[in-house]
């Protein structure tokens, strides 16, 4: 029998700790698994003594890692190689393994094998010797370390056959998306709210996005690019997301108009808030999230989260708040959202900037300022005419062009 | 008529001509108008260029779009020549590639550029050894074919990127031409740098072609103008051409997938038929690309079995359709070693993946009864 990865043995991140809502979230991670997977059809997800397994049958195993590799809930993975209870096929199924795990022939390893089945004629301690010398003699500068080595090649003998494990697969940890709550972000293009998105589905939320759009003063582009992050964020949901675009423009051109310049950004943000808690409350989003980050720009003093913070009494969860922007581009360049995010269009932030803007805002005067504005049918009127569209990164096409290629 | 001259150009699939006269008719903005006519021009353009990097298995930025093999093949090798000639100014290829690679060669040794062409064995191919023995510390690109255009033989280009990977100030450029949907070159695994595509060599339109460059490589662009391709070249894009384009790529490594064994075993037929033949002389090696098999029959000039087979509407060529209506002996050939005879002589059939058995046994009969003959009219 040629050695073949026979199945996928994942390990739970923080799952384990839950205690009694533990089935809960192990369920829903299977759950999620299945549907990342459907791909596969002959793929088959089983859960079993606090592991699951992805048992192949025949699927390829490139393909399969690479999508649960991005799967939150998983702490790390190891493929598994399956041959037959012979010497020299175990032997060829560590070879294959050791050089899958170390393709440059470099390192260090160690044999673990144990016998489930005892009628195995060759014991642990001689099937160790032996694997590791025929591993020793059929590769290049690789070594043995049994102490701490690169990679550890477990082999368990069992009655219907021999399973070799030696590659173990960070993921991306966190908690399975859908045990928590769900969660509206402020998704503006910019840097930061994409990453804060990430983080949140991290926890395991429901994501939905709420995005402020003022034509004729934010090109179609901008809007086009927070659509394309939208996708880009699905991919780690593991499902299509919901993003809801507000019609911006008439409220921003009536606050331009009503409010002082250096107090603009700050009743501009409380509006957006309320808008948000609007879409959210009407979605049945429990919480809002957004990107900012302590001291980042003037709307992100502590002074102006105040005073901002003022009209809702929704949570506004910050995941970025202690960040630097340093880490954060870290972040979007990892999870493919930077390069987007950097593209130089206008975003509703940005163009009524007045040329001062009060880094130090206060609740008295910003309640003042907007007593000369209609607030209530301002912002009833925007999400009203908020209109959503579902955006899934498995549609790599827009449907306009999908019959050009 | 049966068209055997598929490695001159092919005959473009009519959906993808289809996909050309849609995007020209429905999608013609200038992708960087910036009206909604642009923004969905260049939204196409951003949709293609990710298809086209998802059929390559290479990121969407290393994707740059040209007007075809020549002009990737003279941005890749010129644009490195120039972009980084204060760092050396030695540049190394073979003596069997395709003019467009050649000619640029020879035009930057008139500009105090120092160029080594490796030498082919008799089978075309360049060694591991030759290309170890020609780097130095000035040496700045390796260029070389994939598969070549007149014998269809396959360069090493996996172990030579691997071993240029010791040389890291060394780019490595392959001009992949010949090889699209008929020898598999994944790019990543041959550590190429650079590689050239030409849309008419797989059912696309004329005019269309394709650079990869790698992340983190730089070119002096040829064409300066716009901001377009990465600042490489610049010039409002071809967004007809270049979904044409994909789409041809898409449908070809479909067809590939299908049909590369039954084109080995059809081009296997010809030759061992030709073998059979009296006075014929098969060039191509027997480690081959499926679609190109090259013969000479010494004594006949090869204008004159182009014309014999033209009678019987079949399509076939001499050396490269670019050097063609040169009567010298064919460089190529030359430099395998083959005798000024053979040389000169030399027939291409190249195939495509449309063609089918019934053409090659009637292209077998034909030259079965067209050779012999002409050989006797010669020989007397």
């Amino acid at each position: 029998m040629e050695p073949v990865y026979d199945h996928i043995l994942i390990r739970y991140a923080e799952l384990s700790l839950k205690g009694k809502n533990r089935s809960h979230f192990e369920k829903r991670l299977q759950h999620n698994i299945r549907t990342a997977l459907r791909k596969f059809p002959e793929v088959k997800v089983k859960r079993s003594f606090g592991r699951m397994f992805v048992e192949l049958h025949g699927e390829d195993v490139q393909g399969v890692s690479d999508i649960l590799q991005h799967l939150f809930g998983i702490h790390s993975f190891s493929p598994a190689l399956k041959t037959d209870n012979e010497l020299d096929g175990i032997k060829a199924a560590a070879l294959f393994a050791i050089k899958d795990a170390l393709p440059d022939e470099e390192g260090t390893f160690k044999v673990s094998a144990r016998r489930i089945d005892k009628s195995f004629p060759v014991r642990s301690q001689k099937l160790n010797y032996e694997l590791g010398s025929h591993i020793l003699q059929n590769t290049g500068d690789i070594t043995v370390d049994v102490h701490i080595p690169d990679v550890e090649v477990k082999v368990e003998v069992r009655q219907e056959a021999t399973y070799l494990t030696c590659k173990t697969v960070k993921g991306p940890g966190g908690l399975p998306i859908g045990t928590g709550g769900r969660v509206m972000l402020m998704l503006s293009g910019g840097i930061d709210s994409p990453v804060a998105g990430y983080q949140m589905l991290k926890r395991g939320v429901d994501l939905q996005a709420v995005h402020f759009h003022s034509p004729p003063f934010t090109n179609e582009r901008a809007l086009q690019k927070v659509k394309d992050l939208t996708k880009v964020l699905s991919r780690y949901a593991g499902t299509e997301i919901t993003l809801h675009v507000v019609p911006f423009t008439e409220a921003q051109k009536k606050i331009h108009e009503a409010v002082p310049g250096e107090y603009e950004m700050t009743i501009m943000r409380r509006v957006m808030l309320r808008i948000a808690e609007k879409v959210a409350a009407k979605n049945k989003a429990l919480a809002l999230a957004n990107g900012e980050s302590l001291g980042q720009v003037a709307s992100q003093t502590l002074d102006s989260m105040f005073t901002i913070n003022e009209v809702t009494t929704m949570p506004v969860l910050r995941p970025l708040v202690a960040m630097d922007k340093l880490e954060v581009i870290d972040i979007a360049q990892k999870i493919d959202t930077y390069e987007l995010s950097i593209l130089p269009y206008e975003d509703c932030c940005t163009i009524f900037l007045p040329p001062q803007t009060k880094t130090k805002p206060n609740r008295t005067k910003a309640n003042r300022f907007e007593g000369n504005l209609d607030i209530e049918a301002l912002v009833e009127d925007a999400a009203e005419r908020t209109y959503k569209q579902t955006l899934s990164s498995a549609e790599e096409l827009d449907k306009e062009f999908e019959d050009l290629f | 008529m049966i068209y055997f001259d598929n490695s001159a150009t092919t005959r473009p699939y009519p959906e993808v001509v289809e996909t050309f006269a849609k995007v020209s008719v429905d999608f013609f903005g200038n992708p960087s108008s910036l009206h909604p006519g642009g923004k969905q021009a260049e939204r196409l353009l951003v949709q293609t260029r990710e298809r086209a990097a998802s059929l390559l298995n290479v990121d969407f930025k290393e994707v740059l779009f040209t007007s075809g093999g020549t002009e990737s093949n003279n941005l890749a090798i010129k644009g490195t020549a120039y972009q980084h000639r204060s760092r050396g100014r030695h540049l190394i290829t073979s003596e069997a590639e395709h003019p467009s690679s050649y000619e640029t060669f020879r035009q930057l040794e008139q500009e105090g550029f120092n160029v080594t062409y490796l030498p082919v064995n008799n089978k075309g191919i360049v060694s591991l050894d030759d290309v170890k023995q020609a780097v130095g510390h000035e040496t700045v690109l390796v260029s070389l074919l994939h598969v070549n255009n007149e014998l269809g033989s396959i360069n090493p280009v996996e172990q030579i990127g691997n071993f240029l990977l010791n040389h890291p100030k060394v780019l490595f450029h392959v001009d992949h031409v010949q090889g699209v949907g008929k020898v598999p070159l994944h790019l990543k695994n041959a550590k190429v740098d650079f590689c050239s595509f030409s849309s008419h060599k797989f059912h696309g339109l004329k005019g269309t072609g394709l650079l990869y460059a790698r992340a983190g490589t730089k070119l002096s662009p040829i064409f300066k103008g716009g901001s377009q391709e990465h600042q490489m070249r610049a010039g409002t894009e071809n967004v007809a051409g270049a979904t044409a384009m994909v789409k041809a790529l898409r449908m070809t490594q479909d067809a590939a997938v299908k049909r590369t064994k039954e084109l080995y075993r059809m081009s296997e037929r010809l030759i061992e038929e030709l073998k059979s033949i009296d006075g014929v002389y098969v060039n191509t090696p027997e480690e081959r690309a499926p679609h190109i098999v090259n013969f000479s029959v010494p004594g006949l000039k090869p204008e004159v079995l182009v014309q014999s087979y033209g009678e019987k509407s079949m399509y076939v060529s001499t050396k490269s359709a670019c050097s063609s209506k040169f009567a010298e002996p064919s460089r190529v050939l030359t430099a395998c070693g083959f005798s000024y005879e053979r040389a000169a002589s030399g027939v291409r059939v190249s195939l495509s993946f449309e063609n089918t058995n019934e053409e090659m046994s009637a292209f077998i009969d034909y030259t079965k009864e067209m050779i012999p003959s002409l050989l006797k009219v010669v020989n007397r």
